[in-house]
């Protein structure tokens, strides 16, 4: 293992993280058990004095994980000199088997929590807390993957030794290899393009169209999640070529870098936080039905599609800037 | 907007209120900013260096060629140089004559080398600013060494080495040719080591490969592993001090806790007015929030401007020997300033967040007490 300050940090909050949830936890066993809005019994006076505690717990926790996504993928990024091969965040997410399941996990991990935030929020707006059972049902479910990232991070962190020749994005991103990166590599520009912009258009429309009619919020959802796939093949069949301006360099990972301006964080952000927030819209429309919670369902609704919509049109302006603005012409080639 | 403006509000009524304990608070950030200070200093120090060693070897030659005898490192004959042939990708490739020469006078090695680029005479000498100023000599002065054979050779001091580079100059003299053998006694037509230019960095590991198969005895030594080394070796020594640091961080979480949990009667009752007049759990919470928001960037600020202070205008006084290392003629550099999103981030999550984490549960005992009981 490499005894390094970011490391250290890192595993500091995954372990702290699962404290908080563990506790988090058998707080919510006990709700699922004994809650109960109409009883005056002093248990039940102390669990809701408890909710206000384990929602300012996960809040935190998930703000930790939020920021421990950002320091994983840049922390990779910075410690690429210190592994034979590596150039990039995918080296060194190569040097061993964990590195890639440990992000994938991050990521699941930042879905779950925003979306648990964001039905926190619904439900503490009604007076009766409806939906309280719910949400600390959904608790148990994330828990384990806390658990998981903890322990897959700790292994990759262990088993980083400097001695593996590791392979980078040169060949993990190229068409000619095997697997999934390779197969999102090879997806022909043309059709990777299209497919960025319908569904752009598409999750757009269905944004509009909810925050005037109040319906479609699952469909509003599930749209977000095919842009979010088709932006994430964008990023690496075409977008990238275009920012690095070579056409055979797809790495997702490169564009990060300061060389090519923080072009990542950029496109990434925006694009995550528009499908973080178009997952709330879904999570939050079902709700309308339920008397207590109709116009906070409303003006959450309203609140989260526009924040999505806009986040999305600011990720597709990008995009659109930064292959209009590249000195790469593949007219003629892809087109 | 009227979300903004509740927390404006807030943040007002909480300023205030700080400002009512002044001592409590005042005590906190102080211990708050030392933590921070000690942290930061480490990880600005370090992160300086590692920039320093990266812009030192810049323009260092990519490969160096030694050769092994008996797994002992070797003086290499002139004739390897015609021996390797033409390698496709190397630039430049030369001999290069250096030893090590203890002085007694300041208890010290110099590291003395030919330079041909400097077309020095051979009663010549160019010295690093750490044996100038260890030997108290300025250029024009004469300096001698003692040879291998004991006879003493005097050299007139030509200049000094550039102070940009002394963090790897400061024990160097550079000298001519036949000085040098008439100092060492070494025989003609062998060289320390011969050094390798290549303009293209992916090709060096295939011309090291190419090397150890011609010239079956030698070790080429690629400055790209050099690099990662150096590179290692100071996250290492950082994370040691983070590590023995430890200890401070957990009795700091402990104060914190101890603070934000013993609150005093004054305070319960303040809180108990608040929610006598209205206000509920979460708006204490949130009130609460802000306080420890605009305690913690204060202290993160004061004490990362202080580290910073301290690392590049105090030389880092504090933990010089151990992040540097040590020797009797040491350099003497400035660090150029420099900082990085990744240590904020690191930083960050080793003083803030554990303050966070030790405050969130008596904040919340004391957000969620019925006003009847603290006023009574």
């Amino acid at each position: 293992m490499l005894l390094n300050p970011a490391i250290m940090a890192l595993i500091l909050v995954s372990v702290v993280v699962v404290l908080m949830l563990a506790m988090a936890t058998g707080f919510a066993l006990q709700v699922l058990r004994h809650w109960d809005i109409r009883s005056g019994s002093e248990l039940q006076l102390r669990l809701e004095r408890r909710t206000y505690l384990i929602s300012t717990l996960m809040s935190w926790a998930f703000a930790a994980e939020v920021v421990s996504l950002l320091l994983f993928i840049y922390n990779a990024e910075s410690m690429s000199g210190q592994f034979v091969g590596a150039m990039c965040a995918t080296g060194v997410l190569n040097v061993n088997p964990w590195g890639w399941p440990t992000l994938f996990m991050k990521i699941a991990l930042f879905f779950g929590g925003a979306i648990w935030l964001i039905l926190n929020a619904l439900d503490n707006q009604g007076y009766d807390y409806p939906l309280t059972r719910l949400k600390y049902l959904l608790l148990l479910l994330i828990m384990p993957l806390v658990m998981a990232e903890a322990y897959l991070q700790l292994r990759h962190f262990l088993e980083l030794s400097p001695d593996v020749i590791t392979s980078c994005c040169g060949s993990l991103f190229s068409s000619d290899a095997k697997g999934v990166a390779a197969e999102v590599t090879s997806v022909s520009p043309a059709v990777s393009m299209w497919g960025l912009y319908l569904s752009g258009t598409a999750v757009i429309a269905a944004g509009l169209f909810y925050s005037r009619v109040k319906r479609g919020s699952a469909v509003f959802s599930l749209l977000a999640l095919i842009a979010f796939g088709f932006a994430l093949v964008a990023i690496i069949s075409v977008l990238s070529p275009y920012i690095y301006e070579h056409p055979q360099h797809h790495c997702p990972f490169c564009i990060l870098k300061s060389g090519h301006g923080f072009a990542g964080y950029l496109l990434y952000i925006p694009l995550f936080f528009a499908t973080a927030s178009a997952l709330g819209v879904g999570v939050v429309g079902p709700w309308h039905h339920i008397a207590s919670l109709t116009s906070a369902v409303n003006t959450k609704g309203r609140q989260l599609v526009h924040v999505s919509v806009g986040l999305f049109i600011l990720f597709y302006l990008l995009a659109t800037v930064y292959v209009m603005s590249s000195n790469l012409v593949m007219q003629g080639v892809w087109w | 907007m009227n979300f903004i403006r509740r927390q404006r509000y807030l943040v007002d009524y909480i300023i205030s209120s700080m400002l009512r304990r002044k001592g409590k608070n005042l005590g906190l950030m102080l211990v708050y900013s030392l933590i921070v200070f000690m942290l930061a200093s480490v990880m600005l120090f370090t992160h300086a260096l590692k920039q320093e060693v990266g812009l030192l070897l810049h323009s260092s030659p990519e490969i160096i060629l030694q050769r092994m005898v008996a797994g002992r490192h070797d003086f290499i004959p002139a004739s390897y140089l015609e021996k390797m042939g033409r390698i496709r990708g190397v630039t430049s490739r030369k001999g290069r004559l250096w030893g090590y020469l203890y002085d007694p006078s300041v208890k010290a090695n110099y590291t003395l080398m030919v330079s041909d680029e400097q077309a020095l005479a051979a009663t010549e000498v160019i010295i690093g600013s750490a044996i100038a100023r260890a030997r108290g000599v300025v250029p024009g002065d004469y300096i001698s060494f003692r040879s291998f054979d004991g006879e003493t050779y005097s050299f007139q001091i030509k200049s000094l080495l550039d102070h940009e580079t002394e963090l790897v100059s400061a024990d160097l003299v550079l000298l001519n040719s036949k000085a040098y053998h008439a100092l060492f006694g070494m025989p003609e037509g062998v060289y320390t080591d011969i050094v390798l230019s290549v303009s293209n960095l992916r090709e060096v590991p295939k011309i090291a490969e190419k090397l150890s198969q011609r010239l079956p005895d030698t070790r080429p030594i690629l400055k790209q592993e050099i690099l990662r080394t150096y590179d290692a070796i100071f996250s290492w020594r950082q994370g040691i001090l983070f590590v023995l640091l430890a200890g401070a961080i957990m009795a700091f979480v402990i104060f914190a806790w101890d603070k934000a949990s013993g609150l005093s009667a004054e305070e319960k009752r303040e809180i108990g007015i608040l929610k006598s007049i209205g206000w509920e759990t979460s708006d204490v919470l949130h009130m609460k929030f802000w306080e420890g928001a605009l305690l913690s960037l204060l202290s993160f600020f004061i004490g990362y401007l202080l580290a910073y202070l301290h690392v590049f205008y105090a030389s880092a006084s504090l933990f010089e020997p151990v992040l540097k290392g040590w020797a009797v003629l040491y350099p003497q550099f400035q660090l150029s300033p420099s900082v990085d999103g990744l240590q904020v981030a690191t930083l960050f999550f080793f003083t803030v967040f554990p303050y966070v984490v030790a405050t969130i549960i008596p904040i919340w005992q004391v957000a969620v007490t019925d006003p009847d009981a603290v006023m009574r």
